[in-house]
């Protein structure tokens, strides 16, 4: 059986350190040691192009976004339009990561305990909206939901479009998340249970569930992370309409197109909190699943 | 030895047949066929010529093959950079201890929860000629990032930067030290440790890090689209590409590159689901 | 497990990975000397006269001055193509929307302060208002004042960054003045437009893509932009409303251009160029290019009716920097109508 965890794209979802896998690499490995003199001119070299590359240029937005005073960021912040489309993005991602969670774990289940000709076809479409660019991402939605509909549907410039395409791009995340524990999760328990009486709700209850739920948690979040900050797939179609089908990304760009970058970079810093709270969410879920495993 | 514990029993209520039809259809109508379409508007436009002539042409019109090497020139450097930033933070983070560590692993993966956009408007506030903080300085010395190529392989780099680190990690945690520290204890120094025992051991990891950054390096539009001319023969890259000519009223060329684009990641999620060695994973 | 599999998949990955690896390194190569002395002359324009500016480049390579230069074209939102070049983007020639989007070049030193010292006060390109609508105008849209009607959608682009949205609704407006209304009422008709707004587009193009894709029963628009879509086969139709508004596009060469900008820029403005512009939709800005059959227009051998009342931005609306104050400033009468449209 493989486990192509692209989602190994996932934060903390590493084939081996993913949240409640199974916890072989989380042990501290032996001779982790203070650092040589070669390794802390190493550490210096990557921490320098690290900082010029990601963390300079993201301290500018937050710099730009405050620079006018607290006061003057609340203002764009609490714009009608603004306020909407952080709020329908927001929203929609959180939509689109309950849906996630239900059909997410459907599908890794379907992947790991049923067998049929053609699965291993099903693990690479699984990871296609991974890896296909975004803005074809949009182009391919708009072939089978778009105005020239071969089954005559059409959802560009509507909310529903948005959150097609926000299902697409994150479709991988919970899938990869759960699958590989539940490969690892032991069906004899489950036939145990159920020899001794258990119903398949009971033993879904206690037994599959709970033994899911922080890969289930971490795969959430991804996809909810990832929803709040999609762009190049909402391009083409989302309707951009502010107040309506505007979302957040699509307004920071709208904020740059217009020459306002001050505002755009207000809406930035609101999408990095968010961001960040989830990565840290994340962070302090995978290490307390690793601390019980 | 992993797959005796697997356990895929044969017991199938109807409950697993519901299940699949459902998976199956869901995966058709969200994936599968919108995907599929895309190879038929490429090849069998509405009212353009259809046929793999006029394909062949539309990708080999000069501002297409442009594009295409504009893209394979920065995703060629994006991926260099993180291979090397990749490796080197891997081996920092797993086999050092030092203050700031357990920040710095969750700050690799920041890259990959910023938005795109987000990405090329934090390095114009950064580095653009005009308003960056670093500006005036890359000005007097005569480089321009913002609006040149180096600005698109720095937005490719910022997007696809966890990618190798992701997957080295894991591997590295698994192996341990044992292997290094006998061969220190044997007399080898640091440099023949690192390429005759620990290279070796990740080299699969390196190699789909590489494989994911590549393809992820070859689709970025977001932040490319901000810091990018997006001129033609200037700076306009496949993906952008294919907004300004969907834009152009030339869908059939639009869709022509994002076929070719489709087949790229599909080629690289091939190579990493079907040839990932078991070996390392079990 | 299948270890048994494993030099078949190593040399495979290898395989791949080497290829990909000399490939990326050879393109990295081939294309790192590209960068040679003839570069490209930059036009950078607003979104819609791509097809256009194409057409008279290949006309200007056939002459003895622009023999052997090349174009690498750039368009987008009027607004956006002025700040890039503002903010470093490269440009010898620009073609934009409006008057302002040159200033701001002017400003910025990148455009000469006397760039409209010319016979044409540096406009190339006209056009007019129209209200674009599918194929034998099911909604019977005939003019300004069906556009406040409860059935209609509209699709016109966002004045933040377009310049046809700021054409679009001042031609709205100037309708609403011309037919005998205080500006109070025309205030009211603009917000009522407004309220009826399906989509506000990122730039002229980008609202007839939406238009394209279903969004909407009217498009304000370009005419050359309604005629160069049924050019290129799309069902639309198009009304030239009895009163609207002269579209002026200003083009320039900036001040450290290619050596072929100025001949360019002459040649645009020269009968030959204008032609060009004129087959594609645009109106002449010189006397004498007539006769041509313009393929799309609603009449191809008079393409270009006269409406029974054409306002112009210096005449009925006391020029740019006045517009600019009244209308599309920070806090200025459309912003204001905007948000009163949305709390409807």
């Amino acid at each position: 059986m493989s486990t192509p965890t692209l989602a190994a794209t996932a934060p903390g979802s590493g084939p081996a350190g993913g949240p409640g896998a199974p916890q072989r690499g989380r042990r501290r490995p032996r001779g982790v040691e203070a650092l040589t003199p070669a390794a802390g001119l190493g550490l210096g070299v990557a921490m320098l192009w690290f900082s010029l590359l990601v963390l300079l240029p993201l301290t500018a937005v937050v710099v730009t976004a405050l620079e006018g005073g607290w006061g003057t960021f609340v203002d764009v912040v609490a714009e009608p339009d603004t306020r909407a489309a952080l709020l329908l993005t927001i929203t929609e991602a959180l939509g689109v990561a309950v849906v996630n969670v239900v059909v997410g774990t459907v599908i890794a289940w379907v992947l790991v305990r049923d067998d049929f000709p053609g699965k291993r076809v099903l693990e690479v479409v699984i990871d296609v909206p991974f890896a296909l660019p975004t803005i074809v991402a949009g182009l391919v939605l708009l072939s089978l939901y778009g105005p020239r509909s071969p089954i005559g549907v059409n959802v560009v410039g509507t909310r529903e479009g948005i959150f097609l395409a926000l299902l697409f791009v994150t479709l991988p995340f919970v899938v990869r998340t759960v699958q590989p524990v539940l490969i690892e999760l032991d069906a004899d328990v489950e036939e145990a249970a159920a020899s001794l009486g258990a119903s398949p709700a009971t033993i879904l209850r206690r037994i599959v569930l709970p033994s899911l739920a922080p890969a289930i948690t971490a795969g959430a979040s991804l996809a909810f992370a990832r929803a709040i900050s999609e762009f190049g797939s909402l391009v083409l179609i989302a309707g951009n309409v502010p107040g309506e089908t505007e979302v957040a990304s699509l307004r920071i760009l709208k904020f740059i197109e217009g020459d306002r970058y001050a505002s755009a970079a207000a809406v930035a810093f609101i999408l990095l909190l968010v961001s960040a709270l989830v990565i840290a969410t994340l962070d302090v879920v995978s290490r307390r699943v690793a601390r019980r495993g | 030895m992993a797959e005796s514990t697997l356990t895929r029993r044969g017991r199938r209520g109807p409950l697993t047949y519901v299940l699949r039809v459902l998976v199956l259809v869901y995966l058709l109508l969200l994936v599968a066929w919108p995907v599929s379409l895309i190879a038929q508007r490429a090849l069998l436009p509405v009212d353009d010529p259809g046929g793999l002539g006029p394909f062949l042409e539309r990708l080999t019109e000069p501002s297409t093959v442009y594009a295409f090497n504009l893209t394979l020139t920065v995703a060629f450097w994006a991926v260099l950079a993180n291979t090397v930033f990749g490796v080197s933070i891997s081996l920092l983070l797993v086999r050092y201890r030092f203050w700031g560590r357990r920040a710095l692993s969750v700050l690799v993966d920041l890259p990959l929860s910023v938005s795109p956009v987000v990405v090329g408007l934090a390095l114009v506030l950064a580095y653009s000629s005009t308003r960056g903080w670093f500006g005036d300085a890359l000005g007097s010395v005569g480089v321009q990032v913002v609006f040149s190529t180096p600005g698109l392989v720095l937005a490719t780099a910022f997007v696809s930067l966890p990618l190798v680190v992701r997957e080295v990690v894991p591997v590295l945690e698994e192996i341990g030290t044992d292997a290094e520290q006998a061969a220190r204890s044997l007399g080898a120094n640091g440099r023949q440790t690192f390429w005759r025992i620990t290279l070796p051991s990740i080299k699969w990891a390196v190699l789909y890090g590489v494989v994911l950054t590549a393809a992820r390096s070859l689709g970025e539009f977001g932040a490319v689209k901000i810091v990018s001319q997006g001129a033609e023969f200037n700076g306009e890259t496949a993906t952008l590409l294919v907004q300004n000519e969907y834009g152009a009223f030339n869908e059939p060329a639009a869709y022509a590159v994002a076929l070719v684009l489709v087949l790229i990641s599909i080629i690289a999620l091939v190579v990493v689901t079907y040839l990932r060695p078991k070996e390392d994973r079990a | 497990m299948s270890p048994h599999r494993t030099p078949r998949r190593t040399l495979l990955v290898g395989t791949l990975a080497t290829s990909l690896a000399v490939t990326l390194a050879s393109c990295a190569s081939a294309s790192g000397g590209g960068e040679g002395d003839d570069r490209p002359l930059y036009v950078v324009g607003f979104a819609v006269p791509e097809a256009a500016n194409e057409a008279i480049e290949a006309k200007f390579v056939e002459t003895p001055e622009g023999e052997g230069v090349t174009f690498s074209g750039s368009y987008g939102a009027s607004g956006d193509q002025s700040r890039k070049v503002v903010d470093g983007a490269d440009a010898d020639y620009v073609h934009f929307s409006l008057e302002g989007d040159v200033t701001r070049l002017v400003e910025a030193g990148i455009v000469a302060e006397d760039w409209n010292q010319n016979e044409t006060q540096g406009i190339v390109s006209d056009s007019v208002v129209v209200l674009v609508v599918p194929e034998g105008n099911p909604d019977d849209i005939q003019g300004w004042d069906d556009l406040t009607r409860d059935d209609v959608d509209i699709i016109t682009p966002d004045p933040d960054s377009s310049g046809s949205a700021r054409w679009n609704i001042l031609g709205a407006y100037g309708h609403a003045i011309a037919a005998g209304g205080s500006e109070e009422e025309a205030a009211a008709y603009l917000t009522d437009v407004f309220a009826n707004v399906a989509q506000w587009a990122g730039s002229g193009r980008e609202a007839t893509e939406a238009f394209d894709q279903g969004i909407g029963n009217v498009l304000i628009s370009y005419e050359n932009e309604a005629i160069l879509a049924r050019q290129e086969g799309k069902p639309y139709d198009y009304v030239v409303p009895d009163t609207t508004l002269l579209i002026e596009n200003p083009g320039a060469v900036t001040v450290d251009a290619h050596p072929a900008a100025q001949d360019w820029l002459d040649f645009v403005l020269s009968e030959e160029g204008q032609t060009e512009f004129v087959r594609k939709g645009f109106r002449p800005v010189i006397d004498g290019v007539e006769g041509i059959e313009v393929e799309g227009a609603n009449d191809p051998s008079d393409p270009f009716p006269t409406p029974e009342n054409l306002l112009t931005i210096a005449d009925d609306f006391g020029g740019w920097s006045a517009v600019n104050e009244k209308f599309f400033a920070d806090g200025a009468l459309v912003q204001q109508l905007r948000e009163a449209a949305s709390q409807r």
